[in-house]
């Protein structure tokens, strides 16, 4: 039989409090929905978020009705708004083998050196100065990095979505944020292990 | 036009209630039920919503507002969540005993001491006796169909209903569901019309002290003592699910969607093993259910509790009676003896002969996670289990996922 | 439309003579009042009738010359208490009973 995770995409976003990865996560999940994907559970990690401290949160996507809300334990995808996160977390436990780990990173791909795993990098809080949002607003952005490196929704929608969300709050700058970052995102294959379906 | 859209479950309950036409609210926030009341003083405020939102200092004053207002002839609104539901708890008793029909969400959350604000079923346990009627949601789309029945049901049977739904599992959850037309919401829920409305040409005492024996009143008509009263209000609970039967069949009629208003089964017909739980565990069940049939041919079958009370004493036993083994899965207990739903579902099949082998599991108290792997295992085990332990060691509740 | 099936209302009474029975042998104390200094029946107006609004037990009239129902009035002198023109006096049942003091 299949498991839930091969009906289903998971992803989980690292961020810090009040850097906006859950806004990002429920931008990607109306994308998803309007793109006909009938199951689409996005859940903050439940609780205590303070600014700075790191966060985490949830989006599953699937065809079908989603009916497991418990939180991922073996995402297919993992989001990080900010590289030095990495220090702090272990943002890779229980991503599959082969599975989709993309950076918001100042450094090139060859500085984020993980074999099992396709990662994407790019440099979202450059973009987001140039595309005229203030400093340090990337979760837009990385929205554009996630759009190119999973497939999983056009970034038409995406910019669509962005600029619904962000409405009074620089929506096409947010939007082009995004765009810029899907047309810089760079992607490796994974160097060792089966690649990811 | 219904609409379908992504949303969290608390924006899906706040919407529900505007449908609903709710013309006064009453709330004090608490998590996780704040978003939701932050969302209707919202739409009452940018006008899209014609109702009187009353802020109070206290869920006991926001209880109080929606009696007084149910007590006036009008349609009431409130929600709270923990120890916020236990604050009111005196007024639960009054808003039921007085028969008044109103509507409050529940947003399930753990109660302090020690604090919590994740999710288990504890408070709305805690308030079972209370005299509401509970209602409890899986998912948004049954929030909001729940909610809309649950306002043409408390103003049919003239008892208040509380719909239960799991903080931050669905609150603070996006996912899709559909809102309904609100012309056609309109017609299934109707204004609310009260032949007691307050009036200060017509002056009536209300609720006062009711002597241990009926008597007659001034004009000779005879009146119920206290001990009437509670008969009434308990016989007229149990009718009640009836009338939510009718509720259902035409909001289905009319919405497309319902048919499982009381119990919702899933792969129960020819289960040998049946999971009994309420909430979004039940729904994480029917994973794990698929993946048991599958991978271990195991027939199981997972039964969600959408009425707690009144308890469907008669349609459960009829449902589980037949099953080798049924296992309740609860967010919720009663110290020092056993969970609640295990004590009242165990008490349902006494009376059948050919009751099946029980299990207790409590689960996620505080928020603690509900590792799908877990309940696969637990189940997997009790299904193996039959008959061969001794029944003290069978009924005592099992602790899953314990840190100690 | 109300479904007769279900109580609308628990407990609900109106305020009148006979709600709680035949109260007028509780007195003790009857109320009697003075028309010269009741202000209605002075004045020839509807006014006043704080006896009236008072009474538990809806047992004064509201007339120029308000009247006590002693049937029901239980004697509990809130009348008597509340008349600005002390026109109500609390007269013991003693002097009405045959046989008894003022006979």
């Amino acid at each position: 039989m299949q498991t839930p995770s091969q009906q289903m995409i998971q992803i989980r976003w690292h961020g810090r409090g009040g850097q906006g990865a859950i806004t990002a996560a429920k931008v990607v999940a109306e994308a998803t929905f309007k793109s006909g994907y009938g199951g689409v559970v996005m859940a903050p990690t439940f609780g205590t978020e303070r600014r700075g401290a790191p966060v985490s949160t949830s989006l599953k996507v699937s065809r079908e009705k989603i009916y497991d809300l418990s939180p991922i334990q073996f995402p297919d995808i993992v989001v990080v708004l900010d590289y030095l996160i990495l220090n702090e977390v272990d943002v890779t436990v229980g991503l599959k083998p082969g599975g989709l780990l993309i950076l918001n990173s100042p450094r090139p791909l060859s500085d984020h050196p993980f074999p099992d795993f396709r990662v994407a990098v790019a440099n979202v809080t450059k973009f987001g100065i140039e595309a005229g949002l203030r400093k340090g607003i990337v979760n837009s952005g990385i929205i554009g990095a996630l759009g190119k490196a999973s497939g999983l929704v056009d970034i038409e929608v995406l910019s669509q979505c962005i600029a619904n969300e962000f409405v009074g709050r620089k929506p096409a700058e947010n939007a082009r944020a995004a765009e810029l970052v899907y047309a810089a995102t760079e992607i490796r294959e994974p160097s060792r292990g089966g690649s990811h379906a | 036009m219904s609409e379908k859209l992504i949303d969290s479950g608390n924006n899906a309950a706040a919407m529900a209630v505007q449908l609903a036409a709710a013309e006064v609210i009453a709330a004090y926030p608490i998590t996780p039920q704040t978003p939701l009341t932050e969302k209707l003083s919202e739409l009452i405020a940018a006008g899209e919503m014609d109702a009187e939102y009353v802020a109070v200092e206290s869920e006991h004053s926001a209880l109080g507002v929606c009696i007084g207002a149910a007590s006036a002839g009008v349609r009431a609104f409130t929600a709270t969540s923990s120890n916020g539901l236990l604050y009111m708890s005196e007024q639960l008793h009054w808003a039921a005993g007085a028969r008044l029909p109103m509507v409050m969400c529940v947003v399930n959350r753990g109660i302090g001491a020690p604090w919590s604000v994740w999710n288990d079923h504890q408070d709305a346990m805690s308030q079972r006796d209370a005299g509401w009627i509970q209602l409890f949601a899986k998912d948004h789309q049954e929030i909001v169909d729940i909610t809309l029945k649950a306002f043409r049901l408390a103003e049919l049977v003239h008892i208040p209903v509380m719909v239960n739904y799991d903080g931050y599992y669905l609150s603070h959850t996006y996912m899709p569901f559909e809102l309904p037309d609100a012309a056609a919401v309109k017609e299934f829920l109707p204004a609310y019309e009260y032949a007691h409305a307050l009036d200060p040409q017509k002056p009536e005492s209300l609720n006062t002290v009711t002597l241990p024996d009926s008597r007659n009143d001034t004009n000779g008509v005879k009146q119920p003592g206290y001990m009437d009263i509670r008969h009434n209000l308990h016989q007229e609970m149990r009718l009640a699910m009836d009338v939510l039967e009718e509720i259902d069949a035409d909001y289905q009629q009319r919405f497309g969607r319902g048919g499982a208003p009381i119990l919702d089964p899933y792969c129960c017909e020819d289960a040998e093993y049946i999971v009994v739980a309420m909430g979004t565990i039940a729904n994480q069940f029917r994973d794990v259910v698929d993946r048991l049939r599958q991978e271990d041919g195991l027939k199981v079958g997972v039964l969600a509790l959408q009425v707690y009370r009144p308890f469907p004493t008669a349609k459960i036993a009829e449902t589980l009676q037949s099953a080798k083994g049924v296992m309740v899965y609860e967010k919720g207990l009663s110290y020092g003896n056993q969970g609640a739903l295990y004590a009242d579902l165990k008490s349902a099949l006494y009376p059948y002969p050919a009751r099946p082998q029980l299990h207790n599991f409590i689960v996620g108290l505080g928020g603690r996670d509900i590792r799908t792997e877990d309940l696969c295992q637990t189940l997997k085990t009790a299904c193996q289990q039959d008959d061969l332990s001794a029944p003290e060691q069978t009924d005592a509740p099992q602790w899953i996922g314990l840190q100690l | 439309m109300p479904d007769p099936r279900f109580k609308v209302l628990t407990s609900a009474s109106t305020s009148g003579p006979g709600d709680a029975g035949r109260t007028g042998s509780w007195r003790v104390e009857r109320p009697v009042l003075d028309y010269s200094r009741c202000i209605p029946a002075k004045t020839g107006k509807s006014a006043c009738h704080l006896c009236w609004l008072y009474c538990p037990d809806n047992v004064v009239s509201k007339a120029i010359e308000p009247q006590i129902d002693l049937e029901y009035c239980k004697g509990c002198g809130i009348c008597a208490e509340e008349c600005p023109a002390q026109a109500i006096e609390m007269v013991s049942e003693e002097n009405f009973v045959a046989g008894g003091e003022n006979e």
